[in-house]
């Protein structure tokens, strides 16, 4: 829709231009979620097109994605077959709720920096032991881990005006086998429940993932593989009932319970 | 900037937020849709580079030195692309308007997408076809029939609009050149479930730049009445006004800007200083009635509201016979409280109007309702306009559903023409659709049903409780509907019922497809599996025992109109073909594991054709220069398909093809009166009115002939463009001729009334899978069986089913309005409030019965409404067979169904 509260745009080549961030600013990626609500406390749009950043770096320690990398881009990147987990890829994106169109503007950054719980670009880079690399209006670039960036349903660890400038996935944890599960209440609609396990080769320890069912992700590491009550152990004691997540696509009754059975398949798939 | 727009050069510069949907358009191309403006429909999908993109939300000034596709660049040098004749063969759309997105983007898809059409298409959604004719798009189906003279009735000839619409060129309503000195019109909505306004400073939003008059209570005409669209207009409480003093909802319109442009209006309205004094709300029906309740409306005599101090707008009571002693001679008795909730109608054209007036002085309204001439009505009212002064019409309109029966976008647009003399444009947004918008009524039923061991229904007793919200626009009559089809379909001696329309302080209700039946249907159907169950009966063959036969009086509990005849009957066609479709195993296999359960379910509904109140219709037909034939009807085209019919009746009395036939409908200045296109009536009045004019033209014109030519009438016949005199044959462009020579006019004025009134009946048969784990359900079969009398025209009778159908699914499995606790709704998105998708859509498999009706033109009757209202109670029922779990209140989401089938409730 019409942004009629937009009266600049800002194209920079660098995101050093921006030093003074004001209120009113925002950055502008792919601006499919700009774009599809009023943002009426919003003047300028700074936009990070013209920054021109490489959108996909591929090495044998891993893969640095921009953060201004479409969805597009990711969906058509297939990563060494030797990186199991690379197929995550394919699955998170075809976790989105929107379709392959808005996937040719939207970004990961975008996705993430939303900080939605059912952000697949979060599931994704969580599951795969991400780091992205934040760039504050002063001062140093600093690191965080994906697991601890997202605070709550659409909040996250970013400071006024910083940038999600990239994310990288380690290699060793592409190289792991892993597990999809998924749920959603309308046909290929918005995911209530998205969990990953993951597990090193040949006698790794489980590393579950739990998303969309919970308003932050929720990351638990086993040494080995847990048996069905310690996993249900595990879970009671990271989520107490009030952080799964009540809204219209899901209750959170339904939620925990999917998270549950879920859970018990991925350990029971990963731990054959 | 620079741009291409269909290989044409563009310089224009956007403004900085603008988006491309919005600035494509101000570049004329209209092809360029808005469903939604958010993302979510794919209306408004065009290419950029070649690569599919929602243009709502791509940044315009991202166009820059880009080359852009519409719609109506797609045909290459005149050639329609594969895609656009694919869906022009397959006839892929009913109003028409999701089509241009749902071509760009099938057009783009590559062969590994087409072999995933559930996910290739969930970022589109149509809300008329059900999908099924954009299914056999894909397909390669050509759904057209050959137009032959004098085959129309049956046949499946093509929308007149249809390479219209294919290409982008159908013009909607919003589809004009802007006007000069165009005004935009944009309202403050209430953030208060109910208070009173103290004061409104407006200051401030008169100092915005381009904003040029704010309106308050205090600036319109103090006059009561209903923004219902009915014939009769004492049915609806006259308890609305203009712009009011008092806030009943949230969402409810406040004050209106309008500006040089949307954006000035926006911020002129978030400028506005309103004061308010918040005053107690209540959101259910029950509380309302109860005393001490919040009142919220203190009638002083005028509104026509029955317990205005109880919050009741209109109370039925009734009853046949004694239920007392129906129960008391039953074998068995069950009963138990169903709960039918809103569903929004999300037609993807939202309202909108164009107000102005003309160099000739009148004004004209260019609006997107269902009902142009009682929209005229109480404008005049309303405005004192004298009625030879103002023109309301509509040309396409994009779906309605029955959310389109109501005065709710032509009122302020024309407010603002009058007061500063400037065309006004008002566009409901997607949010404003699901907040300021109407819905299908929330309703209660409570459901008694007592039998005789064989099945015999001995009693039938109901309490329903509607809550119409804030106003009681369609409460009355939705409540009278619910207390008749739903219990009139059964025999039964003994029926007693009772009905309440209650306001409360949430948004109102309004015309629905089913109109008030669907909900009580729900309740019925359901129950008449229980009691099935409780006697050990099979539901379909209790279903037989009871259901009313040709000879059989239709009654219910209230004392009705006693024009309802049975013009035709084919439920028992229609119940035996459900039958033999379930039984025979066609669909999808269960799913492989031992938690996927199986079931299956049917409903029946009886549908009236004609409401009650009065209905009346007139068309004009006259033989063209040229020998085709055009003619005039005041009813409107909302895809329902229904100028299509009317070409084909006059086609099918003429003689001649479709084709031949040219129309103008719906316009106030140019087309004979009409009551509005609701309720189904689309067949039964303004389309008998073209097969009365048209009958009266064919006697006018052979008498003529026979006269012209010596011949006596009796040997005079049509022909396919010519009228045959015993060996001669007159061509009638020749015939038009001789006419006007002898100053002869070749044209017949008819009217067509709705009474008296007919019935059509439907059953509905599903067989699913439910996952006893998850939730999950999955349709894996589903027929419904209608019993529509003639078939005029099977393609576009097809299309209206699978969409009622999947609309009906819709309701029964995902669509949930959410309202927190201070009375607003929290998911006016569609991405929030979530309407079938392709992927949530199955193949729908349907039966026409074989039937004449006796009252409808050339033995049709209406189908529309009736195909949603079995949907919901069959799904229900088949989950019961599959799980034994009963569950009364819709939607079977699969989160709130989950815990029941696992034998433990919900912390």
């Amino acid at each position: 829709m019409n942004l009629n509260t937009i009266r600049e745009i800002k194209r920079p080549r660098s995101s050093d231009e921006i030093r003074h961030w004001q209120d009113g600013y925002a950055w502008l990626a792919g601006g499919t979620w700009l774009f599809s609500e009023p943002q009426i406390h919003t003047h300028t749009l700074i936009d990070l097109e013209t920054l021109g950043w490489r959108a996909i770096a591929s090495g044998p320690g891993g893969i640095e994605f921009a953060a201004t990398c479409k969805i597009a881009e990711l969906y058509a990147f297939h990563p060494p077959a030797e990186w199991k987990a690379g197929q995550l890829i394919g699955e998170c994106c075809r976790a989105f709720l929107s379709s392959f169109k808005i996937w040719n503007e939207a970004t990961i950054g975008g996705n993430i920096v939303m900080s939605l719980p059912a952000g697949p670009m979060i599931s994704l880079t969580v599951a795969l032991e991400g780091t992205y690399t934040l760039l504050p209006r002063d001062g140093e670039a600093r690191e965080v881990r994906a697991a601890d960036f997202v605070t709550g349903n659409h909040a996250n660890v970013l400071e006024r005006g910083e940038l999600l400038r990239s994310i990288h996935i380690p290699g060793t944890a592409l190289a792991k086998s892993f597990a999809f599960r998924r749920s959603e209440l309308t046909h290929l609609g918005r995911s209530s429940v998205l969990l990953i396990g993951t597990r090193g080769e040949p006698v790794g320890g489980l590393l579950l993932t739990i998303t969309a069912a919970t308003v932050k992700p929720i990351q638990l590491t086993f040494d080995g593989i847990p048996t069905a009550a310690q996993l249900c152990n595990a879970i009671d004691a990271a989520i107490p009932e009030s952080i799964y997540l009540d809204d219209v696509h899901g209750s959170p009754a339904h939620r925990r319970h999917l998270t549950y059975h879920y859970a018990e398949q991925i350990r029971q798939e990963l731990g054959a | 900037m620079n741009l291409q727009v269909n290989g044409k050069s563009f310089a224009a510069t956007p403004a900085p937020g603008e988006c491309l949907r919005v600035f494509l358009r101000d570049l004329g191309w209209f092809g360029v849709k808005k469903g939604c403006d958010a993302g979510d429909c794919g209306a408004c999908t065009v290419w950029v580079n070649e690569k599919p993109v929602h243009s709502c939300l791509y940044p315009a000034f991202r166009a820059e030195g880009k080359e852009i596709t519409t719609i109506e660049g797609l045909a290459k040098g005149g050639e329609l692309h594969p895609m656009q004749r694919a869906f022009l063969d397959a006839q892929s759309f009913q109003c028409g308007y999701c089509t241009a997105g749902m071509i760009m983007t099938a057009a783009s898809l590559s062969d590994e997408q087409k072999n995933d059409l559930p996910r290739a298409l969930k970022g589109n959604l149509c809300r008329c076809t059900g999908y099924g004719s954009i299914r056999d798009a894909f397909a390669g189906v050509k759904n057209v029939a050959p137009d032959v003279a004098g085959g129309s009735r049956g046949a499946s000839v093509p929308n007149p609009f249809a390479e219209a619409i294919v290409t982008g060129r159908a013009r909607y309503t919003s589809d004009i050149p802007p006007m000069d000195g165009l005004l935009h019109l944009k309202v403050l909505r209430s953030p208060h479930a109910h208070a009173k306004i103290l004061s409104i400073d407006r200051s401030e939003a008169m100092a915005v730049p381009g904003v040029v008059e704010v309106f308050t209570w205090e600036d319109v005409p103090r006059r009561l009445y209903s923004t219902a669209i009915h014939e009769d207009n004492r049915v609806d409480p006259d308890d609305t006004y203009l712009l009011d003093n008092v806030a009943r909802f949230v969402g409810q319109r406040i004050v209106a800007v309008v500006a040089d442009t949307e954006g000035a209006a926006e911020e002129g309205c978030r400028r506005l200083k309103v004061e308010y004094e918040i005053l107690p709300a209540v959101f259910d029906p029950e509380e309302a009635m109860e005393p001490g309740a919040p009142v919220l409306h203190d009638d002083d005599g005028d509104s026509h509201i029955l317990h205005p101090e109880k919050n009741v707008f209109l109370e039925l009571h009734g009853e046949v016979g004694s239920v007392a002693d129906g129960f008391a001679e039953a074998d068995a008795i069950y009963e138990d409280t169903y709960n039918a909730p809103r569903q929004q109608h999300v037609h993807l054209e939202t309202m909108q109007s164009i107000a102005w007036r003309a160099e000739d002085g009148r004004l004209h309204v260019r609006t997107s309702v269902q009902g142009p001439f009682i929209v005229k009505g109480k404008l005049c009212y309303l405005f004192g306009i004298m009625p030879a002064d103002l023109h309301v019409f509509t040309e396409r309109v994009g779906g309605g559903f029955g959310g389109k029966q109501d005065m709710m976008s032509e009122d302020l647009p024309l407010l603002a023409t009058i007061k500063t003399g400037r065309p006004v444009k008002w566009e409901f947004t997607r949010e404003e659709q699901f907040t300021g918008a109407t819905t299908r009524h929330p309703m209660k039923t409570h459901v008694k049903l007592g039998a005789k061991k064989d099945g015999t229904l001995t009693a039938m007793q109901f309490r329903l409780v509607s809550n119409t919200g804030a106003y009681g626009n369609h409460g009355g009559e939705t409540l009278a509907n619910g207390m008749s089809g739903p219990w009139a379909i059964y025999k039964c001696p003994n029926k007693k019922g009772d009905g309440y329309a209650v306001y409360t302080n949430l948004q109102c209700g309004g015309g629905f497809r089913g109109y008030g039946t669907g909900q009580p249907t729900f309740a019925v159907e359901s129950a008449l599996d229980e009691l099935a169950a409780l006697l050990n009966v099979d539901p379909i063959e209790m279903r037989r025992k009871n259901m009313i036969g040709p000879d059989d009086k239709m009654e219910s509990v209230l004392e009705g109109a006693s024009d309802l005849t049975m013009g035709s009957y084919g439920l028992d066609q229609c119940v035996d073909a459900v039958e033999k479709a379930l039984a025979s195993g066609r669909g999808l296999p269960k799913p492989e594991g031992v938690d996927w359960l199986e079931g299956s379910g049917v409903a029946l509904s009886m549908l009236d054709c004609v409401p009650p109140t009065e209905q009346r219709s007139g068309s004009e037909v006259a033989l063209r220069p040229d020998g085709g034939y055009h003619f005039t009807v005041g009813s409107v085209e909302i895809g329902n398909g229904l100028v299509t019919a009317q070409q084909q009746v006059v086609a099918q009395v003429m003689g001649c093809p479709s084709a031949r036939v040219t129309f103008l409908n719906a316009d106030t200045d140019e087309t004979p009166y009409d009551s509005g296109t609701f309720a189904s009536v689309g067949m039964m009045v303004p389309t008998k009115a073209v097969e009365n004019a048209s009958v009266a033209l064919r006697e006018k014109m052979l008498a003529f002939a026979a006269r012209t030519t010596g011949t006596k009438p009796e040997e005079c016949r049509l022909d396919d463009g010519a009228v045959m005199c015993g060996d001669q044959r007159m061509p009638l462009a020749e015939l038009h001729s001789a006419a006007k020579r002898e100053g002869e006019e070749l044209l017949c004025f008819r009217k067509a009334y709705g009474s008296p009134r007919t019935v059509a009946f439907m059953a509905y048969g599903v067989r699913l899978a439910v996952h006893r784990v998850t939730g999950e359900i999955r349709i894996l079969f589903n027929v419904e069986a209608v019993d529509t009398g003639v078939v005029m025209n099977p393609n576009q009778v097809r299309g209206q089913v699978i969409g009622g159908v999947v609309q009906g699914i819709g309701w029964a499995l995902q669509e949930k309005m959410v309202y927190n606790a201070a009375g607003a709704v929290v998911n006016p998105t569609l991405r929030n409030y979530r309407i079938p998708a392709f992927a949530d859509a199955p193949v729908t498999e349907v039966f026409f019965a074989d039937t004449y009706d006796d009252i409808g033109p050339l033995g049709a009757k209406s189908i529309a409404e009736n195909t949603i209202n079995p949907v919901a109670p069959a799904i229900g029922n088949a989950l019961k067979a599959a799980t034994g779990v009963r569950f009364t209140t819709l939607p079977f989401s699969e989160d709130r169904i989950f815990a029941k089938l696992q034998g433990f409730e919900p912390a």
